[in-house]
């Protein structure tokens, strides 16, 4: 059977990632599709997934109570759908909800996790990764914060 | 003999509203003809003319494209305060007050033969459309073209129809991205920023043209940057309150610099060090 280790080598990702881990990861992958309007998580529950979009599009969105359901961020091809498996609590931060028809390659973020605990190596490789992900959210709820487009103040 | 020639540039010549088109809640584009209905002059793509609410004030918009009917100038405006609201309300066959066109335009003669990348924000592209127009009419000289566009909301979104002619018709990569929508909003939603990575680019071989709030074009420049396009292929397009608008009074000064005559697009390694003094 074909795995998806060439996949993943190529992916940005896990660019340069150990062949032993890659595998180790890989022994974690599975492909996934979810359909136009399926959630794939909602906020508060358990974080133990996360996934490599491989086509489609990803809605992540807040639903406050007694509001309208606002997406903070969409999530495309090649790109990274959570990070809260790898950061305690591990729940989830907000809805993810598939805007299109979407595949993507999903790892078990628990078994991951346990594996980064028993191998800080592993732990380091993959926070190293998840970092800039979690940082580049974060440069972009401020700038959102920030409301550039609105009149100047 | 100066100052004959000062007074010249300081008076403003009548031009007539031919057409008022609506494009948002707070957006307008005003078409301006010469008051005998005659084509206005040549201008290049990134130049801004003073506009004149007669008894009200004067404000500098960057010329956003030509009317293909009346050969008239294309004016996009956002409402924003006493100025622009005047000129919301002028109606078709109005008269206003202009002067110009002033400033430098984007050097799209330097992308010719490379890959092109504009960027804009909210009412940059405005600007940033007539340089685009210019690319479409002599699409074959330039390799990727790639418009990354971000507003505030869909209904934001300025000139739907030509993005979508860009799209279709000249091969342009045109990608959108608003900051915040609700759930009918199916396409992307996040900073103008994010759509960087996932456009392609020969970033060794690119110009990249940038409009927007200050803010956002400083972290496109970061991203573009990131991306590998150097900062002397990046140009953006700076915006300072302005009086006189050919350099004479000081009011846009920035740095060494003057907005309305070295500017408004600079190239970004020449003005990058006064971008970082708060004060100016
Ligand atoms: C070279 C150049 C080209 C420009 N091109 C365009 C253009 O094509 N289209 C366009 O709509 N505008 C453009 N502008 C901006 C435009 O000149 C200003 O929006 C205008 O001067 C505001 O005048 P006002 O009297 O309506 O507002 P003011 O009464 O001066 O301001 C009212 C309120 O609006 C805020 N404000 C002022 N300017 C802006 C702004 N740009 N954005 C958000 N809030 C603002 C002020 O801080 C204030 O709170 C350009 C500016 C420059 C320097
Ligand atoms: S506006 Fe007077 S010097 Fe620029």
């Amino acid at each position: 059977m074909e795995t998806l280790e060439p996949i993943l080598s190529k992916h940005p990702f896990f660019k340069g990632l150990d062949k032993a881990y890659l595998e180790l990861v890989t022994g974690c992958a599975k492909n996934v599709r979810f359909d136009a309007g399926q959630f794939i998580f909602r906020q508060h529950e358990d974080a133990d997934v996360f996934y490599i979009i491989r086509q489609g599009k990803v809605a992540l969105e807040l639903s406050p109570p007694g509001r309208a359901p606002v997406t903070l961020q969409t999530i495309n091809e090649e790109e990274i759908l959570g990070w809260a498996w790898l950061v305690p609590p591990y729940h989830w931060r907000c809805d993810a909800q598939a805007l299109e028809l979407t595949r993507a390659i999903a790892f078990d973020g628990k078994c991951l996790r346990n594996k980064c605990m028993e191998d800080h190596s592993l732990g380091f490789e993959l926070l190293n990764r998840l970092l800039p992900v979690i940082g580049k959210r974060m440069e972009a709820t401020q700038l959102q914060l920030m409301d550039v487009y609105g009149a100047k103040k | 003999m100066e100052s004959v020639q000062r007074q010249n540039v300081m008076l403003p010549s009548p031009y007539r509203v031919h057409r008022v088109h609506r494009e948002t809640e707070d957006t307008f584009t005003l078409e301006l003809t010469g008051k005998d209905g005659a084509a206005p002059s040549e201008f290049i793509p990134g130049q801004f003319n003073m506009l004149y609410a007669f008894g009200i004030g004067e404000v500098p918009i960057s010329i956003s494209g030509r009317s293909e009917s009346s050969g008239g100038w294309l004016q996009t405006i956002r409402e924003v305060g006493t100025v622009t609201r005047a000129l919301h309300r002028m109606k078709r066959g109005g008269v206003l007050g202009l002067r110009g066109p002033f400033g430098t335009g984007w050097p799209i003669e330097e992308a010719q033969g490379n890959d092109i990348v504009f960027m804009a924000g909210g009412i940059g592209l405005a600007p940033l459309r007539p340089a685009l127009h210019v690319v479409q009419s002599k699409r074959d000289q330039f390799g990727e073209v790639v418009l990354l566009y971000g507003a505030r909301t869909p209904e934001s979104l300025l000139f739907e129809k030509e993005r979508e002619l860009w799209r279709a018709k000249f091969g342009v990569q045109v990608k959108v991205t608003v900051d915040a929508a609700g759930r009918e909003w199916k396409r992307n939603v996040g900073v103008v920023t994010s759509l960087v990575e996932r456009t392609s680019f020969d970033p060794d071989h690119t110009v990249a043209f940038i409009c927007g709030p200050e803010v956002m074009m400083r972290f496109s420049v970061a991203e573009l940057k990131q991306s590998g396009i150097p900062e002397d292929k990046i140009y953006i397009s700076m915006e300072r309150n302005m009086k006189c608008a050919v350099g004479f009074c000081g009011h846009c000064q920035f740095g060494p610099t003057f907005i309305c005559k070295d500017g408004p697009v600079f190239r970004y390694d020449r003005i990058r060090r006064f971008l970082a003094v708060r004060e100016i």
